[in-house]
């Protein structure tokens, strides 16, 4: 999976007799391209609503941009995922200057802790958290108290050969 | 916590000055403006021509310089300000890492001719010490 971008896709019902205006739907979705996102927004909306691919059409897609892409900032995602044994819900925090990178470090995330695919994913709420005090998870907080320092202990430098005059410095 | 005492002497913290050893802008230095994780910050050189960006820690390296007060996440103009304000450019091509990566630098530049014009002026200078030191124990 490369990386993600967010899109916004708008889709409704092909009008009928019966309804000449539908309803018109609105998703933010999360894919690695448009085809995906199309495809990701006939998922949930016929899950959602009696409208299937068959029966629907899409109005747009665009793309939805970062508008500070240089600014840090706490994320808090909602999500449904499927294991193995049952279907949980859950809550994550992440650090990342966009939301697109904050869901693309979930699905990492969910990968590396649970095994968990993109498929078995289901994104329901991605937040920016305004104040810190209302981030909730320790991994994040310890990252915004003041005056925040660490050293990098242990840098292992690539060595130019196997067999080098002087044995390399880690500290 | 962060105020303990510690055996290490250079930390990743907002005004660190570090030098980029990879990608377009390697070889520079920048400032740690903001901590992002335990694996990345967001570096600045405004006066160095490296533009604000996420950089990863294993391609940066620490120096022993810092920008005192630096506040967080300051934007491009106040890194600007108090970088120049410390000279912390000056500073940085003025120690001997610096120069001795600008020598590195340069010999590799050298083609076959240059390179033999140094070993002829290294002989030159090993010669006119090793005379001086005779005479001065004679």
């Amino acid at each position: 999976m490369g990386s993600l971008t967010e899109y916004q896709v708008v889709g409704r019902h092909i009008p009928t007799e019966h309804e000449p205006t539908p309803k018109i739907y609105r998703m933010r979705i999360f894919a690695v391209n448009d085809v995906v996102a199309k495809s990701r927004f006939w998922y949930f909306l016929r899950k959602l609503k009696k409208v299937k691919k068959a029966n629907g059409e899409i109005i747009g897609v665009n793309v939805i941009h970062e508008k500070k892409p240089l600014k840090v900032k706490n994320f808090g995602i909602w999500i449904r995922y499927d294991s193995r044994s049952g279907t949980h819900n859950m809550y994550k925090e992440f650090r990342e200057l966009s939301r697109a990178d904050a869901v693309k470090s979930l699905y990492q995330d969910m990968a590396a802790r649970h095994r968990a695919r993109f498929r078995s994913i289901h994104i329901l709420r991605v937040v920016e958290i305004a104040k810190a005090e209302e981030v909730r998870r320790p991994y994040i907080k310890q990252l915004l108290q003041p005056k925040l320092r660490f050293p990098l202990p242990h840098r292992v430098t690539k060595a130019r050969s196997t067999f080098v005059a002087h044995r390399p410095v880690t500290f | 916590m962060s105020t303990q005492e510690s055996n290490f002497q250079r930390f990743v913290e907002v005004g660190r000055v570090v030098l980029l050893k990879a990608g377009p802008h390697s070889g520079h230095i920048a400032v740690i403006a903001e901590i992002i994780d335990h694996n990345r910050a967001i570096v600045d050189g405004p006066t160095t021509g490296v533009p604000r960006q996420s950089f990863p820690y294993r391609h940066l390296t620490l120096t022993p310089l810092k920008v005192k007060a630096l506040p967080r996440n300051a934007g491009s103009g106040t890194v600007k300000k108090y970088v120049e304000k410390e000279e912390i450019v000056a500073k940085w091509d003025s120690s001997s890492w610096a120069k001795k990566r600008a020598a590195v630098e340069k010999r590799r530049t050298l083609n076959d001719f240059e390179r033999f014009q140094v070993m002829i002026h290294k002989k030159g200078r090993r010669d006119r010490v090793r005379k001086l030191l005779k005479s001065s124990k004679a």
